[in-house]
């Protein structure tokens, strides 16, 4: 398969805080991958890093073949990688309806559109012209979702979609990764939910203080290996 | 009657206020940008609609021809090379900028035009009114206030029911993360203050059609605009003319109980909503 996305030895900082070391990460085109990892591992700031959020100028991010290291955010989206961000970050002032017509700005033509989103969603046609973050949690994630759709990404990143969430608003919400996944759109998703992670994903990451501590095929992840990754091996597993 | 006309008047002002505000408000909406020389570019207008009088001997109104898209472009182009080297999450740098801005502008006129009172002639214009009863409206001030109204009014359209005008607003909530919908945040600062810019000169041309303007007329000006947006509430164009209209109103009933007191009243009245309504009569609203 060829690499949809290749990462060697990213670093990022916030000023001079350094929130990754050395990351190196690999995706093929369609795979779905898990990204998980305790609270602070650098989770989110890779996602922004992958989408031009933070800096990476003279680093190591090719994507299909073209290093997107240091472009700025818009132009990373018009190549094609969306993200659904951490804490949904949907526009109060817009509509559910112009919140989602916002991500077709990105320009690029595909299987989504509003129609679809809708169908994917349905609920946010009933509701399409309530101010976005007047929605329930899960309708608000479903927007961000399909904000994010509508520049028909080939790479969806989706930052923690299930975070303070009921299970089964979380189950809708993962319903329709199948669907998402069928037009050949490859997800990175972080989710804080280790179970859940590891059976949508085909292969998972796991972060610990800004370091890879664990990648490999999401089946042949044992609970020990993951707690062992998340907390550090010298530390007590329970 | 008197104090009906001064209320009517004050109204009509109130247009020219709005109109004033409109651009700072705008652009303080889109990149928390507080521009100090907004005042100095309206005067910079009117006098640009002098020089193309004098020089060309265009009407008064129909210098805006040429005076819009010259200020929008240098709204644009100015942004683009300066202003959005100084946006940012600290206001300060921003502040000192157009500080040096309406410092450098004002010295520029002076040089030009002298420290002498302008007024532009509009011809029959000036003098032309309706009389409603007892009231005379005269058609200049009808035209001002008719001209806020369609601005506003298509400003409102503008951002409600266009792409870039739904931009402006994301951008306005979170402009953080306005990259990810595919837009490039630098252009949407320069278009907001283009349209700011075009907003300037419609105000500019106006302002040198109603009253005397010279080249140190700019910081009063940005405080009634400062009045009347803080009056209105950040982030609603309505709002803003309401605001211009309570505080041309101020100012009317201020200068029939003494000419002296025209200002402090308007003053007052900011004064006064400030401290009872800080967040402003229409506040944007947050989710
Ligand atoms: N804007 C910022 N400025 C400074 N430091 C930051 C900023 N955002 C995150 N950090 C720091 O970077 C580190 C990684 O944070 P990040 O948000 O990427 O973690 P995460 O894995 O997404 O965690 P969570 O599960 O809580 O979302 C943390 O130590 C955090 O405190
Ligand atoms: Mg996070």
């Amino acid at each position: 398969m060829t690499d949809l996305l290749k990462i060697d030895g990213l670093d990022a900082f916030y000023g001079d805080f350094q929130a990754l070391f050395r990351i190196d990460f690999k995706m093929a085109e369609a795979e779905t991958v898990a990204l998980v990892g305790a609270n602070g591992a650098g989770k989110s700031t890779f996602l922004k890093c992958l989408t031009g959020l933070l800096g990476t100028r003279g680093q190591s991010v090719v994507y299909r073949g073209t290093n997107i290291a240091g472009l700025p955010s818009f132009q990373i989206a018009r190549q094609g990688i969306a993200m659904s961000p951490e804490g949904r970050r949907l526009f109060p002032s817009l509509s559910v309806r112009e919140n989602l017509m916002l991500g077709a700005n990105v320009g690029r033509k595909g299987q989504w559109d509003l129609a679809a989103v809708q169908a994917l969603f349905p609920i946010l046609e009933e509701k399409r012209d309530i101010p976005a973050t007047l929605l329930s949690g899960g309708q608000q994630q479903m927007v961000a979702i399909g904000r994010a759709l509508m520049s028909n990404p080939a790479l969806l990143l989706l930052d923690e979609v299930s975070l303070g969430l009921a299970p089964v608003i979380v189950r809708d919400i993962y319903a329709a990764l199948p669907d998402i996944r069928a037009g050949g759109t490859a997800v990175l998703l972080v989710e804080q939910d280790i179970s859940m992670a590891l059976q949508v994903s085909e292969r998972m990451y796991c972060f610990q203080e800004g370091h890879v501590s664990l990648s490999g095929a999401s089946a042949e992840m044992t609970r020990d290996m993951i707690s062992a990754a998340y907390f550090g091996r010298d530390k007590e597993v329970t | 009657m008197e104090w009906i006309n001064a209320i009517v008047q004050g109204i009509l002002l109130g247009g020219l206020y709005a109109l004033f505000a409109a651009g700072l408000s705008l652009m303080f909406g889109v990149m928390r940008f507080v521009n100090l020389a907004h005042g100095d570019f309206i005067v910079a207008g009117a006098f640009g609609a002098l020089l193309l009088f004098e020089r060309l001997g265009l009407h008064p109104l129909l210098t805006l021809v040429i005076v819009l898209p010259v200020m929008a472009v240098f709204g644009y182009v100015g942004q683009r090379l300066v202003l959005n080297r100084v946006v940012g999450r600290d206001i300060l740098p921003s502040i000192l900028v157009t500080f040096g801005f309406s410092v450098i502008l004002q010295n520029l006129m002076l040089e030009q035009f002298s420290a002498d009172s302008q007024r532009l002639s509009a011809g029959a214009l000036d003098t032309a009114s309706f009389a409603i009863g007892t009231l005379s409206i005269g058609a200049v001030p009808l035209l001002m206030f008719g001209a806020a109204v369609a601005v506003l009014g298509g400003l409102n359209w503008f951002f409600g029911h266009t792409n870039t005008g739904r931009l402006l607003r994301a951008t306005s909530d979170d402009g953080e993360i306005i990259g990810l919908m595919g837009a490039d945040r630098r252009h949407l600062f320069a278009v907001a203050t283009a349209i700011a810019s075009a907003v300037v000169a419609i105000a500019g041309v106006l302002m040198a059609v109603k009253t005397n303007f010279d080249p140190s007329a700019g910081p009063i000006r940005l405080l009634f605009a400062f009045e009347a947006v803080i009056i209105g509430g950040l982030g609603s164009l309505w709002g803003t003319l309401v605001g211009g209209i309570i505080l041309g109103v101020a100012q009317g009933i201020g200068a029939q109980i003494d000419p002296g007191l025209q200002i402090l009243a308007g003053h007052i009245v900011f004064l006064i909503i400030l401290v009872v309504r800080p967040q402003g009569l229409f506040p944007k609203q947050k989710g």
